[in-house]
Formats: structure tokens, sequence, C-alpha cells
């Protein structure tokens, strides 16, 4: 640690920096904290001490007014003022340059966390977690509360979200992001609106697409470029044949088309659609199969039944190899979506590498289909059957399976008696009546209903009304409460501050507990260390907890403190836990190390 | 379970059943002890065809004396596999029961292009064209040539069938199309020609509409079925557009052309077998003297399409004279196709009756009413005698003699159209000349007069007295049946505004109103988002679905749709079509969620279910209305005024609705099911049109929903599915019971209290 006592000089906004003098006047060092590198990844942790246990400070008995500046990689600077008046503007402006940095980027306070000398990370790890608190604004909060505080460490504060960490990794290589369900080959022609040009624009996403849905077009790219036309020259193509099929101008296409045959390629049917096709019509669903009922159809055969009348359509067969439509279009891709995508396009930025890694995989698929008639015909079973008049399917469950049996009922018995509190004390008070007097007691009920006979009705029904809403009413209550709106809960009727404030307090303490529990037993000093810090939190929390409730309004305040009580319930835990732990420490330490050390 | 209707033992094979399933199999059984037709309409996701099913095999096995055969027709292939499918369950459920006793034999049968396992002829493209190429394997003179002449190609599975000869039977079961090809490819027999042999031995043929309709199919398909079938017309609500369309042929130009170059064809193969083998044609007009149209006979494969015209109607006697010679019969077609052309060549429409154009082609090409009934015998003996297999090539010719037997059998019923051009294109000039019938009674008569019961059942048949009158029948049992709901899990709505609070409606001066897409289109936007997995939409026609998608495409709307779902859509291509819908049950099941766009009266609405997941909600944009210009339209509409006194509005509307309720009928299968139906136009909202719907939607649909905009119907929707998302109770907990259970139904029947169950 670098220990040097420098003067506040000045301090520069547009440059970001502080400037010190050393307290010898004479001395020519100046010492220049830039702000600056924050961004380079050299940043200050900056706290400040009022009471700070250093030997300067103890010669002078009032204190003098001091602040420390620290850095991430150990050092620290340790500046003193000539008065206080100094250290406050210094401190607020190292706040507020500490406020900004945190707001403008969390990256920046990312990188200070990751040149922690304890930790060494890999570039991706870091891009990662930088990742995860832009995603995640919760935990950005929480991150800067904590690991920003001080409370936590970086390592500390990621240590409890390994599984974070590793499954983002995962899902990231594992799943394939689909085509969109939306037609993005869809190009649109952009038109400047003076000229005649139109102008399309590809990307290696829409091309992958063009391919996958037009395997013709997928064909003549391989074979054509660059052997005999530049990639260039053939998007150009393409883009005017999907320009005329857009002004549907079949007479228009059919003419071009007939002049030039690589045109011609991209106006014509799909051929090796239709063969696909033709193969995955013999596999479809046979209830569906629309196609098997053109066997059975005698009238219509050419020329039968009736050509015109009101209910068929009409089409006009001319040109029409040259016919694509936009229906055939949708449903073509509505069919690749479902596919979905068997290339990855990210790696692939190169046109032609895209088209290859699509033929591979297509390949690949020609091979693999097989008992698909089994499963079609489970399916249509499946399918004929009414659920309704079936009995009711055995849900799969899982067997209870009991270790220790008697532990188990022992349990059981534990919680019947606490929930049936009252008629247990009844059937107590019962058993101590004698057989003779509890018959007597019946016979007796029973005589004067016979003398008197059974009065109509049984029980008055106010009373039973009165009776019944008593039993019921807290029941009743809170349906009234809660139940009338279920998107509306008791936070809800709170002003919205106090309802941020009190989910931000939770995840803080829920956080808290986690580190302090997961640092128990102690173990070592810097557990010891961690341990303590954690508590002070706890405690600070604990007491912000007691201003809010103090600050509410009455009608508020005891809703809130229904819902804060099972916070401070749990900090109080951690609390004595804490406590106890350190008296049995400081007993048993007072023994062997009589010098404090834990 | 297993519980008795009056005295026959019902086998059912689920643990529960719902009332109205009871009642129907009650009436149903009613129908057949009287040994009449009925007319049942129950809605769908009630569970009729098990209904149906497990009664009528239940009523065969209880009367083992005089076996009952059930026919069983559908619409469509995917109908019959689910029928079929069905029927297993049943069929296993039975011999479970009962042991071997229970065993029936049941099949579908379909052409050949779906039952055929020969690879090589499986190759062609169409049916018309597997079916020639199967010819060209197994007609009996290529397999005669093939005994001498070992390269010319037959068919394997085909012979392996002959030489088992009688040995080749189906062993009891339930076979689907599948199974057929299956135990075909296994044993090496063609299932084609098996399950055709089968059919006659068979307990339960299920097959479609038109093996019994149409009279062409029907004459070599269902000739030798007993009478005491019982015939189940299943989702019958269009079968007068089907007996309609089976007798009616419309000529083109370009049929015409074609049925020139096959008669030059049929010229040269007469020179050719003048010189090599003129005994043939000799033997021929021989036998057509001694009065056989066709020889004997005819192996089984042999057989060609039959006469277009209904059995009663075909003349029982010889050939005229003056078409038995071959050369003179070409001759006479020539005059005929000359004199079609030369009707084709008009500017303007024409309308005749059979009457008066037999008379004119009298006049004018010299050929009489007696020599054009006999077109299609002559035809089809010719080509028997030339030994002509690629049959697919001559469908020209064939449907000229279809035409002249036609118009020469019948006088009423039936009127010539002749058409320049489409009215809806009149700039591209396409002549059509139209034998349209215009009575669907003709087409199914001899099927009522043939079979003892016939069963017309569907979830729409309102209004239920108009189908009588429509197929000119007398029904012994003629109900329709309410659903017993355990909860409200339909919910239908019209839809009369869209977000801006003006009208909406796919009425012709609407119709290509901006505004009224854009508000369909924020209908759909809107709908998408909330409501989960499937969503199915439909337009009123074709072309209207082609206009409004491109308008959203172009205005971004339908970029937002995609936005929470994918987007498939019917096109006129089957193919195509088959694969967007398949594509789309994916999409359903993966948890995607998607729409799907199809049209009124296209082949999805006709016979596709988007039950559970695969269809929460169905808006119907528009009323679905017949183009009301259109002249065999309008004289169908003049037949029936003057015939069955229903007039034109009348049954314009009802065809609409039916086909409406028809679309919004398919997402419901169970009771367990649940989903929304939109109408949406602001006609529906009109009392004359909306109580054309069938019973059970209309007592589903509160007088609160029926002029929504919406806004409004967006809200009735997230309440509507947070509403359905809840655990309810499946038996039904107050009031009614909507599930019966073997007890409860042993219980009614003891205290008598059954018959007030029922609907």
């Amino acid at each position: 640690m670098v220990t040097l006592t420098f003067f506040f000089i000045d301090y520069d906004l547009n440059e970001q920096k502080l400037m010190f003098m050393p307290d010898n006047r004479n001395s020519s060092t100046k010492l220049a904290v830039e702000f600056k590198s924050i961004q380079g990844g050299f940043f200050f942790h900056f706290f400040f001490f009022k009471e700070f246990g250093h030997k300067y400070t103890k010669e002078g008995s009032n204190k003098p007014p001091l602040i420390n500046l620290s850095n991430t990689q150990g050092g620290s600077y340790i500046f003193e003022f000539d008065n206080y008046s100094d250290l406050h503007v210094c401190r607020d402006f190292v706040s507020k340059v500490l406020e900004k940095s945190k707001d403008t980027s969390s990256v920046a306070s990312e990188k200070t966390v990751v040149t922690l000398p304890d930790e060494q990370l890999s570039a991706a790890e870091m891009q990662l977690r930088i990742k995860l608190l832009q995603e995640d604004c919760e935990l950005q909060k929480l991150h800067q509360q904590f690991v920003g505080g001080n409370i936590l460490t970086e390592a500390e504060f990621w240590a409890a979200r390994k599984k974070l960490l590793d499954k983002d990794s995962s899902r990231k290589s594992n799943q394939r992001v689909g085509f969109k369900s939306v037609m993005i080959s869809d190009i649109r022609p952009l038109t400047d609106g003076r000229t005649n040009k139109v102008t399309f624009s590809l990307t290696p996403e829409i091309i992958l697409q063009i391919f996958a849905e037009k395997p013709a077009v997928h064909r003549a790219f391989l074979n054509l470029v660059p052997k005999k036309m530049t990639e260039m020259e053939f998007w150009t193509k393409y883009c005017r044949a999907e320009y005329l099929n857009r002004t549907k101008n079949v007479h228009a296409a059919a003419a071009e088309a007939a002049e030039d045959e690589e045109l011609a390629l991209f106006l014509k049917e799909d051929d090796i659609l239709a063969t696909e096709v033709r193969k995955k019509i013999r596999r479809v669903d046979p209830t569906l199969d629309m196609e098997a009922d053109e066997g059975d159809d005698y009238m219509h055969l050419p020329d039968h039944g009736i050509f015109r009348d009101g209910s068929k359509e009409l089409n006009e067969s001319q040109h029409d190899i040259y016919r694509r439509t936009l229906l055939q279009d949708l449903n073509r891709h509505a069919a690749v979506v479902l596919e979905g995508r068997t290339v990855d396009v990210e790696m692939e930025d190169n046109t032609r590498a895209v088209a290859e890694a699509l033929a591979r995989s297509k390949q690949g698929k020609e091979g693999a289909d097989g008992n698909e008639n089994e499963e079609r015909l489970n399916r249509v079973s499946r399918s004929t059957t009414l659920e309704d008049l079936q009995p009711p399917h055995s849900l799969p469950l899982a067997p209870l399976s009991i270790k220790d049996a008697r532990d188990y009922f022992d349990s059981q018995q534990g919680n019947t008696l606490k929930t049936s509190r009252d008629p247990s004390g009844k059937m107590e008070s019962l058993g101590s009546l004698s057989t003779q007097e509890a018959y007597g007691s019946i016979r007796d009920a029973i005589s004067e209903m016979k003398s008197m006979g059974v009065s109509d009705p049984i029980i008055n029904p106010e009373v039973a009304l009165k009776v019944f809403n008593g039993l019921t009413h807290s029941i009743s209550s809170i349906k009234y409460n809660h139940g009338k709106n279920p998107r509306e809960s008791v936070l809800d009727r709170l002003p919205t501050e106090t309802k941020e404030k009190l989910l931000q307090h939770w995840t803080c303490i829920q956080e808290l507990l986690k580190h302090f529990w997961s640092s128990y037993p102690i173990t070592t000093p810097y557990l010891y260390a961690k341990v303590s810090r954690l508590k002070d939190a706890m405690s600070n929390i604990y007491r912000q907890l007691e201003e809010m409730k103090a600050s509410l309004r009455s009608d508020l305040r005891h809703q809130v403190s229904l819902l804060v009580r099972p916070m401070q319930q749990a900090l109080d835990a951690a609390i004595q836990h804490h406590d106890a732990d350190l008296q049995k420490r400081s007993a048993k330490s007072s023994g062997e190390r009589p010098n404090g050390y834990v | 379970m297993i519980f008795k209707v009056e005295d026959v033992t019902v086998y059912f094979p689920y643990d529960n059943i719902y009332p109205e399933q009871y009642s129907y199999m009650v009436e149903l059984k009613r129908a057949l002890d009287a040994k009449g037709h009925c007319l049942l309409e129950m809605p769908t996701g009630t569970g009729k065809t098990i209904a149906l099913l497990s009664l009528i095999t239940s009523y065969a096995l209880s009367k083992p004396l005089n076996s009952v055969k059930l026919i069983y027709c559908t619409r469509t292939v995917h109908e019959m596999e689910k029928t079929l499918a069905e029927l297993k369950l049943l069929h296993n459920y039975q011999t479970l029961h009962l042991g071997p006793a229970a065993k029936i034999l049941a099949i579908g049968l379909s052409s050949r292009k779906n039952l055929c396992v020969n690879s090589m002829v499986l190759a062609a493209e169409n049916r018309d064209s597997v079916d020639a190429a199967c010819r060209k394997r197994t007609a009996s003179w290529v397999r005669a040539l093939a005994a001498e002449n070992p390269n010319v190609e037959t068919c394997d599975f085909f012979e392996n069938y002959e030489k088992a000869a009688s040995e080749a039977l189906l062993p009891p079961g339930v076979y689907t199309l599948q199974d057929l090809r299956a135990f075909g490819k296994q044993k090496g027999w063609c299932p084609y020609f098996l399950a055709r042999h089968m059919v006659q031995f068979a307990n339960v043929v299920v097959y479609s509409y038109q093996y019994l309709l149409d009279p062409k199919v029907a004459g070599i398909i269902s000739k030798e079925m007993q009478k005491e079938s019982v015939v189940v017309f299943d989702e019958a609500h269009n079968i007068d557009n089907v007996c309609i369309e089976a007798l009616s042929v419309s000529v083109r130009r370009q049929t015409l052309e074609g049925a020139t170059r096959n008669l030059n064809r049929i010229n040269q193969e007469i020179e050719r077998f003048k010189t090599t083998d003129a005994g043939r044609l000799r033997a021929e007009y021989a036998r057509l003297v001694e009065g056989l149209a066709l020889r004997g006979n005819l192996p089984i494969a042999d057989a060609w399409l039959s006469n277009p015209a209904l059995p009663d109607d075909i003349l029982k006697e010889a050939v005229p004279g003056n078409i038995r010679r071959a050369e003179h019969f070409v001759h006479v077609l020539h005059r005929l196709v000359l004199y079609l052309r030369g009707r084709l060549d008009t500017d303007n429409v024409e309308k005749e009756g059979p009457v008066n154009f037999v008379a004119s082609i009298n006049a004018h090409a010299g050929i009489d009413q007696k020599t054009l009934k006999f077109c299609y015998d002559r035809l089809h003996s010719l080509m028997m005698t030339l030994e002509i297999t690629d049959t697919d090539d001559f469908l020209h010719i064939q449907t000229i003699c279809d035409f002249a037997t036609l118009v020469g059998t019948y006088t009423r019923g039936f009127s010539i159209i002749i058409e320049p051009f489409d009215e809806r294109m009149p700039h591209i000039p396409d002549p059509v000349l139209q034998l349209s019938c215009h009575d669907a009674s003709l087409a199914i008569k001899p099927v009522f007069d043939r079979f003892q019961s016939v069963v017309i059942t569907s979830g729409t048949l309102s209004p239920i007295d108009l189908y009588p009158r429509l197929l000119n029948f007398h029904p012994v049992v003629s109900r329709s049946f309410k659903i017993s709901l355990t909860r409200d899990c339909i919910c239908p709505m019209v839809l009369t505004r869209g977000s801006d609070q003006l009208p909406v409606s796919t009425k012709f001066d609407m119709r290509s109103d901006p505004g009224v897409a854009r508000n369909y289109g924020k209908l759909l936007v809107e709908m998408v988002s909330i409501v989960p997995d499937g969503i199915v939409c439909f337009f009123v026609s074709y072309s209207y679905m082609d206009e409004i998608i491109a308008t959203w495409n172009d205005s971004g709307i339908l970029k937002e749709i995609m936005q929470h779902k994918l987007v498939f859509i019917e096109t006129q291509d089957v193919v195509e079509t088959t694969l967007a819908l398949d594509n789309y049950r994916k999409a359903c099941d993966c948890g995607r969620g998607a729409v799907f766009f199809s049209v009124a009266r296209g082949k999805v609405a006709e016979g596709i279910d988007f039950d559970r997941h695969y269809g929460r909600l169905v808006i119907m944009f528009g009323v679905p209305f017949q183009y009301t210009l259109s002249k065999i339209l309008l004289a169908r509409l003049e037949y029936l005024r003057d015939t069955f006194q229903i007039k034109e509005g009348d049954f314009l509307t009802f065809d609409a609705l039916r086909q409406a309720a028809q679309c919004v009928g398919r997402v419901i299968r169970s009771k367990a099911d649940y989903g929304m139906m939109i109408f949406a136009d602001k006609r529906y909202s009109r009392h004359d049109k909306r109580s054309k719907l069938p019973g059970w939607i209309l007592s589903h649909l509160r007088d609160a929903h029926l002029n929504l905009s919406t806004d409004m119907a967006l809200h009735i929707a997230r309440e509507f599915l947070r509403k359905m998302a809840q655990p309810y109770d499946k038996s039904g907990s107050s009031g009614r019971k909507t599930l019966l259970s073997q007890e409860d139904l042993e219980k009614m029947s003891n205290d008598g209290s059954i018959n007030e169950m029922l609907y």
C-alpha cells in the first residue's frame, strides 16, 4: 500500500480527474487520479471513512479529514484534507462520478471486478457476466449494491450463481434459433420514387431461407455459381424473377423466360419441390389424405359432373407454369419454418458455404426415414376414440415410498393433533366421563325428544346463520379481500414507491441470507470477515425496514408490517445465530488464543 | 358396455354413452325393424358414427338367420379410413365379449389407385392412368397374349390372385385400405381385385357415395348387393349435390377435339383389324344382331365404367341396326361431334330441354333418340372388340357417348345449357355445353328402391323436412337430436361490425370495400393473439380468399398474423392442400399454433375435422352463397320451384347456411372438446338467415352474441377460453345427466324413465 499525504487541490469535471498536491509545497509532484481510466479497466472503488483507524489519525485527538480512495488492485490512496469542507466537496464529486459511471455502463463496473487479484477470468466468462448483468436489471441492482458496496466480493457474488453461468453457456451452444414465422425472404423491393430503379437487399439469413424454401434456386446456385456467372449476377437474375412474379404479369414472365433460360429456372415451377411433395404425400396421415379421394371420384372425370355452376371456381389455365401464387409461397414458407433450421447461418457468412452446408444436411436427412407407418397408424387409432366416454385414464403417479414408517406416521400424528386441537380437547373431556354417565345423558336427550317432539326446524335458522357466519368470518373476509380480483394482491394496494422498496429489500435480504448461511461453519478467517460484513449489511437493512414502517401512514402500516415480519424474522434468526456463534467462539478462543485471533 | 335396446343387445365399445347416442340407436333400431328409410340429424361431436356402427352390427348379430349387410357410404377416402378405424375398435370389443361368433368381415373399397401394390402401375400419375396401366397388364386378351409371348408384361399380383382362384379369400376382420394393401403384399395377391371379390361376402362394406349413386360405377361395383342390406349415407347434407353431379356431363372444345382424335384412332384400329382379324368384327356384329350389347360375363379385369344412365332406364333390347357395324357407328359419332361443335359456336347463352335438343340433333345430324341412347354401350362393345387398353386416352369420346346416352334417355329433370364464356370472366372465351341434372331424386331412386333400409344422417340436415322433398322419399323415421352439453363448450357468435364499428359483410356491393377486408384482418390479428393452438378460417370462395390474402399481405396484416401463428392455406391443388393440412396439424401438435385458411364448399370444409387443439376457433368470413347468376343454378331453382314448390330464396339461404354450419361444425368432436365459432357477416344477425342454422348451434347462440363488434367478440373469447380451462365434472352434475354408465341405463330402463330421457 502506498501511503502518501496529499492535499486536494482541484477537480476537473470535464476531464474527469482529481488533482492532488503533496503536503510539502515545494515538491512539484502532482497526483492526478483520472476517472477516464475507468473505461480502460483501471477503476477505483471509493469509499469514505469518516473515522479511520489509521496511525495518522490516532495521533491527532480531533479526527482529521481523511479520504481513502482504493483501487481494486489492492492499492489505495489516502488523502488528508485541510478542512472538512474540502473533504465534502471532494466526496460529493467522487460519489457523483461513481454514480454516473455505474449508470452509464455496467460494463465499466463489471470490468473492475474482473481484475480482482484472486480471480483469473477468461475474456469469455467476463463477457458472459457482463451480458447477464445487462439482461437482468434485478441482478444488476443487486450487484451494484453488494459488490459495489463491498459487502460481497465479485467472486462470492457469482459463486452463488454458478448455475446461471453454466446453464447460460450450455444453452447457447445447444439450442438453435429457428426460422422466423414471418416471411423474411419475402424481399420487398425498394423504389426510390424518382427513377424506375428497384432495389432488393439480401442478407445471408435471407439467402438461407430462400435456399430452404426454393430448392431449385439452391440447385441452380450450386450449378451456376461461380462456373457460369458471378454471385452478383445470379442474385440479380433472381431478383428480376421475383420482381416479375410480384407484378403478377404472367405474360411478361413467360416472354422473358422464353428468352433467358436461367431466368426461366426461377420462374418455372420447382421440380425438386414437386418430387419432394410426391414423396411426402405417401407418408401423410390417412385421415386427411384428400389426394386419395381423387381415386374414388368418378364424377369429376374430365368433363363429367357440373362444370360451371355457382359453387365451382374457375381458374385461368394459360401459362400455368409461370404462375406461382402467394398462397403456394405461404404454404411452402410455413412448411420450411416447421421443419426447422438445419444450418447455422452465423457460422457461414459466405453464401457458397451456406448453400453447401444446406445440401449436406439434406443428404443426411434422406436416409433417416423409418417406421413412420407404425406411428401414423397409432395416431389414427388415438384420434378415433372418444376420450370422455372412456374410463378415466390413470395418471402416471409416483408411488409414495416411505423409508421409515414410524417416523412418517409420528410426524403425521403431530400434524393432525395440531390442526384439530379443538375436537381432540373435547374427546379428552368426553373420555373423562364414564360410560354410564354418557349413556344416561343420551337417554335423557332421547326421552326429552320423545316427550316434546323434535322442534321443526331442528335448529333455528337465524341462529344457524349467525353461527355459520361467525365460523366462516375469517374465510369469507379473506375471500372478499383477495379473491375478488386474482391479479390484485396486498402489494398492489400499497403506494408504488413502498412496493418497489419492499420488493427490493426482499431480494437483498435473500441474497444476504444466502451468502450468510452458506458461509457457516466458519473455518477460515476469510469467512469470518465475510460474515461480519454480511451481518453489518443485514442490520443495516433491518434498520431501514424499521424506518420504512415508521414512515408509513397508519392504515398501511399494519399491512406492511405483516409483509415485513417474515423478513425481519429471517434476519433475526441469522443475527441470533451469528451472535451465538460469536460467543461460542470467543469462549473457546479465549482459552486457546488470548490475543483475540480469530 | 353392453345394454339392451328393446330386444337387441347392443355392444358398445366404451364405458359410458351419451344420452343422445342412446336415443339415436333407439330411433335407428325402429327404422330397421320397420324395414324403412330414415333421416337422422345429430350434431357433430356426439359420436354418431360409433353409435351407428355398434347398433347395426349388434342388430345383425342378434338376427343370425337373415344376415343384415351394412353398406356404409362416406364422402371421402379419409372418412372411410376413420370409419374403419372406429369399426376396428368395435369389432375388437365384440369379439372380446362374444368370442369368434362375433367375427365379421369388413372392408373398405376404393379405386385401383388407392389399393394397387404394383409399383409399375402406381408410377402413373392420376387415377385414370393407373386404371389404364392396370388394364394393360390384366385385360383378358393381354393375358392370353402373354401366355404365348413371355415378353408381354403382366402383373404378378393379379396372376397370383387368379391362380389362387376361389382360395383367394380374406379371413374375417376389419380391413382398412392400408390393411388390404399389406395383406395383398404379404400374400402376393392383388388387393384391388381381392377386395372387389370379397365385397359380396363382407358383412360391412365401406366405400364412397359414388359407388352407389353414380350409375357408371354402381353398375360394376354394387350390382350384386343384397336387398336386405342397410345403406348408410354419413355426412349426407350434400347428398343432393352428389346425386345431381352423378348425372351431369359437360362438353367443352377440348372434349370435342379429343373426341375427334379418339375417333380417328378407332378408325385406324378398325382398318387394322379388317386386314388382320376381320372375324372379330364380324363376330361382334353377329352378337349385336342377337341383341346383346355386351358379351355375357366379362372377366373382372375387363370391366369398364358402365352405362351412365340409371339401371331401370337402360333399354334391354337389341342395338339399332344403323350402328351395329363399327364403321357406321364411328360415322354417327363423327356427325354428333360435328353437330356439338356447331352448337358450341354461339355468342349467346342458350338453354334447352332434352326433348328439343334431341329433336334438333335428329334434324341436323340425322341421329335419332334411340341411337343416342345406345351410344355408350355400343362404344363399350367396340372398345372391347378392338382390345383397347389405354382407356385413359379415350375419356373424351367416352364423355361424348355419356352425354348422348343421357340426353337420349331422359326427357325431364335435365336441361342443356350452352354458355360462350363464364360471366365472371367475360373476356376469356370458353364455350361449354352442359347437360345438367336438376333432380336429385333421380340418381338416388334406385338406391331407395333396391335396399330395405337407407339411413341418411349428418350433423346438419336442417331443415329436416326439406330433404325428403329434394330426394323424393318417405322416411319412416325423421328425427333431429339435440346435444346435451355438460358445459357450454361451444360458443357461437355473430360479428356484425369491425373494430371501427362499421358493418362487415361479403355482400356483393361491400365485397371490394377495403374497409371490410381490413376489419376482417384486424379481427383475425386480435384473435390469433389470444386463442391457443389452431384457428380455422373459411372464406366464401377461392377468388375471394385470394383477393383478401393479397390485400392482407400488402397491408402488413398477414405479417402481424404470422408473428403469432404459422399460416397454411387450402389451394385448388389437392396434393398441396393435403400437405398443408398435415403441416398444420404438426404445428398445432408441437405447440407453435397455426391458422388454416380454407374455403366453404371446398374439399377441406367437406371432410376434414378440426377437433380438439386443431381448432379452437373457426371464423366464417361471410355467407357462402352460391354464385347466384350461374345459369345452371337458375335452371335448377326454376325446376325446384315448379316441381317441389321450393322458393328460390329459401333454397339459396338453406344451401348457404348448411355450408356455413358444416364449416363451423368441424371444430367439435366430443363433449370434452371445446371451440368458438364466429360468423363474421352482418347478414347473420337477420332472423331469416340465422334461423336456418341447425338447432344445436342456435340453442347456444345467445341474444347478447348476435350483434358484436371485434372488441366485444374479443372479450367474450377471452372469457370463454378462461372458463373452458377450468376442470369440470364429465358426467354432468346438475339436472340432466350428459353421460350415462351401464348402471344408469339399467336403472332407467327398469323404472321406465328411459323414455322420458329421449330427445
